[in-house]
């Protein structure tokens, strides 16, 4: 399925140090040499990506590899030192001052880890901020900001202080304010890793929930690989600021393109991210089968029936199309985790 | 010869031989100018003498009556600034004091009386409970009740109205210059020094070319207070738009806030918990400053203070000093409860005016019914004086019979401290030539800090040796030295037992908290009655006004030890006085430092004062200077003070600096 292109990042680069410029003059690329060598630091080093219209676009790294930076940068909350970043095509790095203040009230959400609350506002009152600041009338911005304080769940919270919710119910605040002026693009900063091991796996439910209404496009930044697979349509794994590997979470598990890689997909319950279709074996010797079964299945919805079966199972394709076969034996393998046999 | 080069290579014989030699050339500094008959040895040699004094007296006096800056002349800039700060000072002193008039002197015909005094109180009632509870609001409202039974109402509300004048001024002024610093990394840099060194001047030297520049008057002692509060305004206003948290700052951008709205509908409102520091900061400045700024025109109880001190009234002196002290701890617990409030209830707003506002309607009711009331009752109009009750004479009979009984007792106790402590040190540091001590400081201060801070410490003591206020500085350090000493030694043993044990913590917290906010002219009135004029008095009122730091540095700097380190002692089996020594000490050893480095800038500071007392120092120069209206001389001798600052300050942070990194990298 081809999504139309929404945000899109071309060898974006973000230097920190005295001679930051002047390493990316012209078309030369510095190595980690030259900038040992300047003393300088490469937060983002050559980052090129394409966000797709409602995609869930997860960004992981650990922390120091740039992720923050990076998204910073496609916000432009940061100024790239180099690169190029398109906003439905038109070019972001080029906007005026004025242009882009009227991107951000019009286009772009975005939670932050930390909530980013303004303490001496109400829930209403931070709900509707961005509102307020356009000059929107107060009847208008409240029912809006009441609206979405009822879709993140704290109605009756409403005439609360920041100070007085938890973490998790503060940053649904967050999450409907960063809401509330009916953004394109979504940008999520680690939203949910000062949050409790519990709430967090709520909130990520919650998270799904809401994208399931809203369809927006979303950026989603994290440090914790299991929240990354869970939530991701496409992860982009980056490492010392420089992008490691864009793919499906099916994909990066099943072909790591780096050690680094494989080192955080080792210990993920495979059976929940594979689906049949990705494990199939093409060839079809089997004489008989022991049934059909649809290829977008996980594995690990379908082991028992596998497993039960003394015959290999026929996988389809959405429209029906036989695509290859399981067996009992192969379904280990991805238990286990065994690559060859 | 092993152990002789260890001596050499310890980190302490510098220190010794650098006290061996200072030592031995105070002490034969003047034979030894005798028998080289080099008298420069001791006497800065005139004719090197830079009469900068004389240059700033003759700028300002261009200035005053010559500058032009082409549209218009200085002066008309001066009369402009005093204007803007008098029309509104004079309509608060009429709301609060004198009431309104119509005409000129004798002539003025009252049009409206003052503002009565059940409305004020009751203002400050209101204030009280909206910013906390019925406890402040008692605390308040009794301490102003106090200032009307003991008729101290009308200078107090003279006192007020100088408050409700520079307070708003000073806030504005300091957080409009903190913007411009948040905005400007250039601007943060130049106004940087130039805070250090407003901070680090003796007010009395500001207090001169103010009254040459908008003479003698409330305007000018308004002006006098701004300068002098202002400054820390500016650093927490500062500070405090800094440390709003960046995802903050961000979150502002990203919902599209336009430069404006970024400061005035997030990092602003961000920030007013620290803000309200800083206001209150500058409240305690303000009334820190009322008896200094009463000498160039502010009237009040300040001048009330001053004028009894001047005729040695004892009585008249302590009212109203306490007075002081009476509306500064009001105003202090005041402005901390602001702080402090968490943000107020929302309130429905069809409840109506009333309902919401239940306490501005019913203050606004008393202020006009009182108002009203008073055009026909005395009584509502002003404190009836046949209720007034006075304590003038108690304290006077009370201070004559301690001198009368105990004289022999205060004489001797001075007499030994003078002859054991106080006239040795004055000896040794009198007798430093002005060379050597030049290179001395140079080399000290090189030794902790590198040599641009010993470049900097011999540059600034060249300074003072220069402008011929060598003999002065050094009783000046002198002075300093000593009471710092005893402020130390009785503070940092006060503040570790209170920094282990937390029911002497809240004791000795409340008299501290009690301490710092007496204005500091307030500890000379008992310390004169007692000991009268002398370096003695002076150094005590020194050590109870720079007290708080050295006790506050050594509590927090206990309390601050990571309670692992101490499980650490305890588990490696030390003994309690193991653990204070080995353990306890060398952590809190940053923290005492800066605790230190604070009791030098207030000793410094009260030092100043106490040139009131009689003390033959910089400070006294500074004062003549104020006396005789002599702009340089003011100025010069007031630098030298701040050169002294500066260098302690820089010296003490650099050692601070390491112990820390010390500790740190343990």
């Amino acid at each position: 399925m081809q999504r139309k292109v929404k945000l899109t990042c071309q060898n974006v680069w973000k230097l920190y140090g005295a001679h930051a410029d002047g390493l990316l003059k012209g078309d030369t690329q510095p190595n980690d040499a030259d900038l040992q060598r300047t003393n300088t630091i490469g937060a983002v080093r050559d980052a090129s990506l394409e966000i797709g219209e409602g995609e869930i676009y997860v960004i992981m790294g650990l922390s120091g590899s740039g992720k923050s930076t990076l998204v910073r940068c496609l916000s432009r909350l940061i100024e790239p030192t180099a690169g190029k970043i398109t906003f439905d095509g038109e070019d972001l790095l080029a906007m005026s001052p004025k242009q882009l203040i009227d991107l951000r009230r019009t286009k772009i959400g975005m939670v932050f880890q930390h909530f980013a609350l303004l303490p001496h506002l109400t829930v209403l009152q931070n709900v509707s901020f961005p509102l307020d600041i356009q000059g929107v009338d107060r009847v208008t911005r409240e029912t809006r900001a009441m609206e979405m304080i009822t879709t993140v769940g704290l109605e009756g919270r409403e005439n609360y202080f920041p100070n007085q919710l938890s973490g998790g119910q503060q940053q649904r605040v967050g999450i409907a304010r960063s809401l509330v002026g009916d953004p394109e693009i979504w940008f999520l900063d680690e939203p949910f890793s000062a949050l409790d091991p519990l709430i967090r796996r709520e909130m990520q439910d919650e998270f799904l929930r809401l994208q399931s209404l809203l369809k927006k496009t979303i950026v989603f930044i994290t440090h914790d690989f299991d929240e990354a697979i869970r939530l991701a349509d496409r992860i982009a794994v980056m490492k010392d600021g420089r992008i490691e590997q864009i793919a499906t979470p099916e994909q990066l598990i099943l072909h790591p393109a780096s050690d680094y890689v494989a080192e955080f997909t080792q210990h993920i319950a495979r059976e929940k991210v594979l689906s049949l279709r990705s494990i199939a074996t093409p060839d079809m010797t089997a004489g008989e089968f022991a049934g059909d079964l649809s290829g977008s299945l996980k594995v690990a919805e379908a082991a028992d029936v596998i497993e039960g079966a003394n015959a290999p199972f026929r996988v389809l394709d959405e429209d029906g199309t036989p695509i290859g076969q399981v067996t009992s034996e192969i379904v280990i393998d991805v238990l286990i985790g065994r690559t060859h046999r | 010869m092993n152990a002789l080069t260890r001596f050499f290579r310890a980190p302490w014989t510098f220190w010794i031989a650098l006290l061996l030699i200072t030592w031995a050339l105070s002490t034969w500094s003047f034979p030894l100018y005798k028998a080289l008959d080099a008298r420069w040895i001791i006497r800065f040699p005139a004719q090197l003498q830079v009469p900068l004094d004389v240059w700033l007296t003759a700028f300002f006096k261009w200035l005053q009556n010559d500058a032009d800056l082409f549209l218009f002349t200085f002066r008309d800039l001066t009369r402009f600034l005093s204007s803007l700060i008098e029309w509104p000072y004079d309509q608060v002193r009429a709301l609060m004091a004198d009431g309104f008039e119509s005409g000129q002197g004798s002539n003025a015909v009252e049009i409206a009386p003052p503002l009565s005094w059940i409305a004020v109180i009751f203002i400050l009632i209101a204030l009280g409970r909206y910013a906390r509870d019925w406890w402040l609001a008692a605390l308040v409202g009794g301490c102003f009740v106090y200032l009307a039974v003991f008729g101290q109402w009308d200078s107090a509300m003279v006192t007020l109205s100088s408050v409700i004048i520079a307070v708003p001024i000073g806030v504005a002024l300091g957080l409009g210059i903190g913007i411009l610093t948040y905005r400007s990394l250039w601007f943060d840099r130049l106004i940087r020094p130039l805070l250090d060194l407003m901070q680090t001047v003796p007010v009395f030297a500001y207090l001169v070319p103010v009254l040459v520049l908008f003479g003698f008057g409330p305007v000018a002692a308004l002006i006098a207070t701004l300068i002098y509060a202002t400054p820390p305004m500016v650093r927490i206003a500062s500070l405090a738009l800094k440390s709003v948290p960046t995802e903050v700052v961000e979150a502002g951008r990203i919902v599209g806030c336009t430069e404006r709205q970024m400061m005035w509908r997030v990092l602003v409102p961000s920030a007013m918990p620290t803000l309200m520091v800083g206001v209150n900061q500058v409240i305690m400045l303000t009334l820190n400053m009322v008896i200094i700024a009463s000498m160039i025109g502010a009237g009040g109880l300040g001048f009330d203070v001053l004028s009894a001190l001047r005729r040695l009234d004892i009585g008249g002196g302590i009212e109203a000093g306490v007075a002081i002290v009476v509306m500064a701890i009001a105003l202090d617990r005041l402005s901390q409860a602001f702080v402090r409030r968490p943000p107020s209830a929302i309130l429905p707003a069809d409840l109506g005016t009333l309902r919401r506002h239940p306490w501005l309607v019913t203050t606004l009711v008393v202020v006009v019914v009182t108002y009203l009331l008073g055009l026909f009752l005395p009584a509502v109009q002003s404190y009836p004086a046949a209720l007034t009750l006075t304590t003038g004479t108690f304290w006077s009979d009370a201070m004559e019979w301690i001198n009368i009984n105990y004289f022999d007792t205060f004489e001797a106790v001075k007499s030994f401290f003078l002859t054991v402590l106080l006239l040795p040190v004055k000896r040794f540091f009198s007798g430093i030539p002005w060379a050597w001590g030049i290179i001395a400081m140079g080399l000290a201060a090189w030794r902790v800090g590198g040599w641009r801070l010993g470049l900097m410490a011999a540059l600034m003591t060249t300074f003072i040796a220069a402008s011929g206020f060598w003999a002065k500085a050094m009783i000046t350090i002198y002075l300093c030295g000593v009471s710092v000493l005893i402020a130390y030694a009785i503070g940092v043993p006060l503040g570790i037992w209170a920094g282990q044990n937390t029911r002497v913590n809240s004791v000795v917290g409340a008299i501290m908290d009690t301490l710092q906010t007496l204005p500091s002219f307030v500890y000379l009135i008992p310390v004169v009655m007692l000991f009268r004029v002398g370096d003695f008095s002076a150094m005590i009122a020194i050590v109870l006004y720079a007290l708080a730091p050295a006790v506050r540095y050594a509590a927090h700097g206990i309390r601050s030890i990571d309670p692992q380190m101490i499980e650490a002692g305890l588990v490696s089996g030390c003994t309690p006085r193991q653990l204070l020594w080995r353990v306890k000490l060398p952590l809190a050893a940053p923290s005492l430092l800066l605790g230190l480095n604070q009791t030098i800038m207030l000793a410094l500071s009260m030092l100043v004062i106490t040139a009131l007392v009689g003390t033959r120092d910089l400070g006294q120069e500074v004062y003549i200077a104020l006396t005789k209206a002599d702009t340089g001389h003011g100025i010069v001798a007031g630098l030298c003070v701040a050169f002294i600052a500066i260098i302690a300050d820089r010296i003490l942070t650099a050692l601070s600096k390491s112990s820390k990194q010390r500790v740190e990298a343990a």
